[in-house]
């Protein structure tokens, strides 16, 4: 059993929890994930490592409730317990000093963005992290991302804060300012549209994309093959040779597909979850 | 042999579930014998002097005296004779392959069945969890820690045997239960997990302390686990996880599915009890397993009961090279698994949104010999046909996970990533560290690792001994 040590509301679907996992924290790298189940019938669910303590053995995860399992995540409180959480699960991110960085975070992929733009940074490198979501209550750690950040640009979609349009918009903005020789690395996490997009906008420029997949698994080692890709014509496990890979690279029309494999179960599972508990969600 | 008696030539049959009903649940196909028919079955045996049947046992169980017991109606004496060998005969009661080990030896076997030994190991550990099982005997804490990583066949058998020694054994396990395979690859119908569950709460009771959620290679590598942890030695049985495809076109299109996410899907995570359980499995109307192994048996069977109105073996030998048990595809064809021999895919189609609509396979014939001394398939020019299929599942076979094999340091490996290990002592190229099971012989039996279990935990305490000395 794993302790909730704290958990922070960021919007009515967007939470944080702190987790003690100390033989996650001991090891765990930016880029790596978890899987939790949250009691004896639940499904196991992958989520990125947004941020960990080695000191205090604690591990924090961000995420947005979309389906039964992370609405019943949402549930619980600090001091209750989830039965099952392994990690640190994927090989960590590639960190070097690059040169110039752009980071961009999209809604709840703002989270793994963080660990990695701090490495970075750490590595030498300069950071333009572009951090946006839908609307100003589903964006979440910008200060913190401007701690780690050199630079740091907002945006929303629907322009309730600092300024209005996507994520690639700013990209798009960044490279041609700075010029594209300029700029070393793209690394984009969040929804799969949006990392496709980044990967359009940067592939007309010629630069280096690496995006952080999240796929559907089940036991994230390797075993079942149910989160494979087809990236650079090969098929790879998002599990244990990703999450992350060179953005150019992936069929992200094939990750689509077989990311909604389940949908209509997902669909029957929520709105079981919804009349049962009694919140009246389901919205 | 002091009476003279008449010989009954078949095995008492194996009471079970009748095939049209037990396509409908995930309930044991076989039900065991009741006392009866166990003394019944046992004074079958002829107690013959040689006894072959032991030298067909991975574990070395005293056959022929558990027998005798059994005769005698000394259930309790039948199942602590059993014990002293096999720490998990609930399991290898009923999924060893019996007939190509002990009983293939079995002396009244030359001329008439041989006797069911299986079903009565699995007589004697069900009649005695029934009971409460009786705690065994461990020697003096000897002081030393080992680790063993995995929980399947080859890691409990070691850690069983290791613990009545008097060493401290922690399990590792990657999955959220221990058991391995027994949990996640074999079905319900054919092994209840709660008999997995009980057989491992036995060891528990050895002073085995089994810690889940723990993937070796990741949270710590094996030299952490020596060097930080203070482990003395350790043992790797980490099975053969890593599912093959077959890398022809179409094969991550939705509805295909490796064996071992099928099966892990529907066992480990009960989705045959979704929507009370959260994991979902979806099954088309007409099933296509890929390969001819028990896992593709245990695959196909699944299929049916998870509501299949069609599920079929594809396989591109004929009947005769099938390489799951004899016994697992009588009960497939009793359940109406349809069987396409001969036959292969080369291309998954599918629909405008990426779902399986059918297959494009070719026809085989029996050519030459190949290595395996099995007749090679060889494809006919021009015998291309689609079966229309709306579900896949690939079973041809898995390779060494290889978590721990990449991330250990000065571990000699072979050419499939398998661990290299001495088959007569399971000891590695790394000092203090033991391997056997599948990751070790590519995939094979419960009863082959756990046979390797057994040997690796013997040369592990001698290690041990030397070192004090």
């Amino acid at each position: 059993m794993f302790k909730i040590l704290d958990k922070q509301v960021f919007s009515p679907v967007v939470k944080q929890m702190v987790i003690e996992a100390p033989r996650v924290a001991r090891r765990c790298q930016p880029g790596q994930f978890v899987i939790l189940r949250i009691h004896e019938e639940g499904e196991r669910i992958p989520l990125t490592i947004a941020d960990f303590d080695r000191e205090k053995g604690t591990i924090t995860i961000v995420f947005q409730e979309v389906g039964k399992t992370t609405r019943q995540l949402g549930t619980l409180e600090a001091g209750d317990y989830i039965r099952d959480f392994v990690g640190p699960l994927g090989t960590p991110s590639h960190i070097e000093n690059f040169g110039t960085v752009i980071c961009v975070g999209g809604g709840v992929g703002i989270a793994p963005v963080f660990p990695i733009a701090r490495a970075l940074k750490e590595a030498g490198n300069h950071v333009i992290s572009i951090i946006g979501a839908r609307s100003k209550d589903l964006l979440f750690w910008e200060d913190r991302m401007r701690e780690v950040s050199s630079e740091l640009f907002v945006t929303t979609d629907d322009g309730s804060y600092v300024r209005k349009g996507f994520v690639t918009d700013v990209l798009k903005e960044v490279i041609e300012d700075r010029g594209r020789d300029n700029i070393s690395l793209v690394l984009a996490i969040g929804p799969q549209p949006m990392m496709r997009a980044c990967c359009d906008v940067t592939r007309d420029y010629g630069i280096k994309t690496i995006v952080s997949l999240n796929a559907l698994m089940v036991d994230g080692t390797g075993m079942c093959g149910c989160c494979r890709v087809t990236v650079g014509g090969q098929t790879r496990f998002v599990c244990v040779d990703g999450p992350e890979f060179d953005g150019h690279q992936v069929d992200f029309a094939e990750l689509a597909r077989r990311s909604a494999t389940f949908r209509a179960e997902e669909q029957r599972a929520l709105e079981r979850h919804t009349c049962q508990c009694g919140c009246g969600g389901g919205k | 042999m002091a009476e003279k008696k008449e010989i009954i030539p078949k095995k008492h049959p194996m009471p079970s579930q009748d095939p049209r009903e037990r396509i409908r649940n995930f309930n044991e196909v076989a039900l065991g014998y009741d006392e009866e028919t166990a003394v019944a079955e046992a004074k079958r045996c002829l107690q013959c002097k040689k006894e072959p049947c032991r030298q067909g046992c991975p574990v070395e169980v005293d056959i022929p005296a558990f027998i005798r017991l059994v005769a005698q109606r000394d259930f309790a004496g039948a199942i602590k004779k059993i014990k002293e060998k096999n720490a998990l005969p609930a399991v290898c009661g009923r999924v060893c392959p019996q007939e190509n080990q002990c009983e293939k030896y079995c002396t009244l076997g030359k001329k008439h069945e041989p006797v069911g030994i299986g079903r009565l190991e699995r007589f004697c550990a069900d009649w005695e969890l029934a009971r409460g099982v009786q705690p065994q005997e461990v020697a003096l804490p000897t002081g030393f820690k080992v680790a063993v990583v995995g929980s399947g066949p080859a890691g409990l058998t070691c850690a069983a045997d290791l613990a009545k020694l008097g060493h401290r054994v922690t399990i590792f396990e990657a999955l959220h239960v221990a058991g391995g395979v027994l949990m996640y690859g074999i079905p319900e119908f054919r092994l209840p997990k709660r008999v997995v569950q009980a057989e491992i709460e036995n060891l528990k009771k050895l002073g085995v302390e089994i810690v889940t959620n723990a993937v070796v290679g990741k949270f710590a590598t094996v030299d952490d686990l020596m060097e930080e942890e203070g482990f003395d030695a350790v043992f790797i049985g980490t099975g053969a996880g890593l599912p093959y495809f077959m890398n022809i076109p179409g094969e991550n299109s939705c509805g295909v599915y490796s064996a071992n996410e099928f099966l892990t899907r529907t066992n480990l995570m009960k989705a045959y009890l979704f929507p009370e359980w959260d994991t979902p499995i979806k099954v088309g109307r007409k099933v296509a397993v890929i390969g001819g192994g028990n896992v593709a048996m245990d695959a196909a069977r699944t299929a049916l009961r998870l509501g299949a109105e069609e599920s079929w073996i594809v396989y591109r030998r004929s009947e005769k090279e099938l390489p799951a048990r004899h016994e697992e595809v009588e009960h497939a064809k009793e359940e109406g698994i349809k069987f396409a021999f001969l036959t292969n895919p080369v291309r998954i189609l599918a629909d405008e949104n990426g779902w399986v609509k059918g297959m494009e396979c070719l026809r085989y014939e029996l050519g030459e010999p190949d290595e395996s001394g099995r007749r090679r398939p060889v494809p006919i020019p021009g015998s291309e046909f689609v079966m229309e299929v709306d579900t896949v599942v690939v079973a041809i076979g898995q390779a060494p996970n290889p978590l721990v094999p990449r991330t250990t340091r000065g571990l000699e490996l072979g050419k499939k990533g398998n661990i290299v290990a001495d088959p007569q002592t399971g000891a590695t190229s790394k000092p203090g560290v033991f391997a056997g099971g599948d990751v070790v012989t590519g995939a094979a039996t419960v009863i082959l690792a756990m046979g390797a279990g057994r040997v690796a935990a013997r040369s592990i305490h001698d290690y041990l001994m030397k070192k004090k000395a």
